[in-house]
């Protein structure tokens, strides 16, 4: 049976969408599925330094679809779990280098070979944005609490259902508690009410996640970090558990003081 | 100071409450494809059009955007001048 294919996007760009593809793609290989990763943000990619796979690269994805190596040539293994592959972007070409029907086909090329192939969208709504959310089953947005970005999510959405492309779940990265408790943030709920989709995670704000990405080490490794739990409980979600969503703690005084654990 | 502050602040909408009433507006007119500005011309031709069949009162003319979920509506609220005159011709 073909694996599941997973489009991580949110029109505006900097909210966590390669991170949260990073962690993901890393929790899942941990609950034991094979899993495989596609960075589709050609010209710019960075899903390869947030997995610490940088170094491992020979071929890319445009490689494979000019036809100048072999799918699993393309597709690099991850040094902690061998059932999960990264298939990185092409750093020196543009959008242009890959057309809605390629990415289809890689899409579901790689579906054969893996339960989940998660790709990770370029921001915005044009060439990169389409042909990632094509081959889709399911596109999870990822949107912080603040104005801008909740409207382009939206924006997003609307352009799935007018598409008639897959269904939209949400992921709400980098809330504050302290500020939502404050007044001060936008609230899951409010969120929620307004881009009316499904939740699938609420993941906080945590400095364990820059920590994590210098060490090309997610997040999600990490078993005391807040934001680490939240990606372990997301990517359980995402295999259909019913997992409760997890309160938002604010950090401890030793934290505080401490910076980050 | 700062606890001051604090209690004047409490008084005016919290930054969570802008923000909200902000992305609620900015929503319904992205979704709907149509500008404030738009909005404010469709009031006036809407007044014009009722107006030579109806006497109405053009102040109070509302015309707004519902949102239900992702379903958007257009809401006219146009009251009628008709009462009042009965009133005053009685």
């Amino acid at each position: 049976m073909a694996g599941k294919i997973i489009t991580i996007s949110s029109g505006k760009g900097g909210v966590g969408k390669t991170t949260t593809t990073a962690n993901l793609g890393l929790g899942l290989a941990m609950l034991g599925e094979r899993v495989i990763c596609i960075d589709a943000d050609i010209g710019l990619r960075n899903l390869d330094v947030m997995l610490g796979l940088e170094n491992r690269i020979v071929y890319d994805i445009v490689n494979y679809i000019e036809g100048h190596c072999r799918l699993r040539q393309a597709m690099v293994r991850d040094k902690r779990f061998p059932e999960l592959y990264l298939m990185p972007a092409a750093q020196t070409r543009d959008k242009n280098a890959i057309s809605v029907s390629d990415m289809k086909r890689v899409a579901h090329e790689a579906a054969e070979l893996a339960d989940y192939v998660l790709i990770d969208s370029p921001a915005g709504i044009e060439q990169g944005f389409r042909y990632s959310v094509t081959p889709a089953d399911l596109v999870l947005i990822v949107t912080n609490p603040e104005v801008a970005s909740v409207r382009d999510a939206d924006r997003v959405i609307g352009l799935l259902e007018a598409e008639g492309w897959a269904p939209a779940q949400l992921i709400i990265n980098r809330i504050k508690p302290d500020l939502v408790r404050r007044g001060e943030m936008l609230d899951a709920d409010t969120v929620l009410d307004l881009l009316a989709i499904s939740l699938l995670g609420i993941v906080q704000e945590d400095p364990n996640i820059l920590i994590a990405s210098n060490r090309g080490q997610p997040v999600v490794l990490d078993d005391h970090s807040i934001a680490g739990q939240s990606f372990r409980n997301v990517a359980r979600r995402l295999r259909g558990e019913d997992v409760p969503f997890e309160p938002l703690k604010s950090p401890s005084i030793l934290q505080r003081i401490f910076g980050a654990r | 100071m700062n606890l001051l502050n604090r209690l004047l602040r409490r008084r005016d909408p919290s930054g969570q409450d802008i923000a909200a009433q902000r992305l609620r507006l900015v929503l319904t007119h992205d979704r709907a494809n149509i500008s404030p500005g738009i909005l404010a011309l469709l009031k006036d031709e809407l007044i014009a059009v009722i107006s030579r069949h109806l006497e109405i009162d053009a102040e109070k003319v509302q015309v707004n955007f519902t949102e239900d979920q992702r379903e958007t509506r257009l809401v006219a609220d146009i009251p009628l001048m008709q009462a009042r005159h009965r009133r005053s011709s009685d």
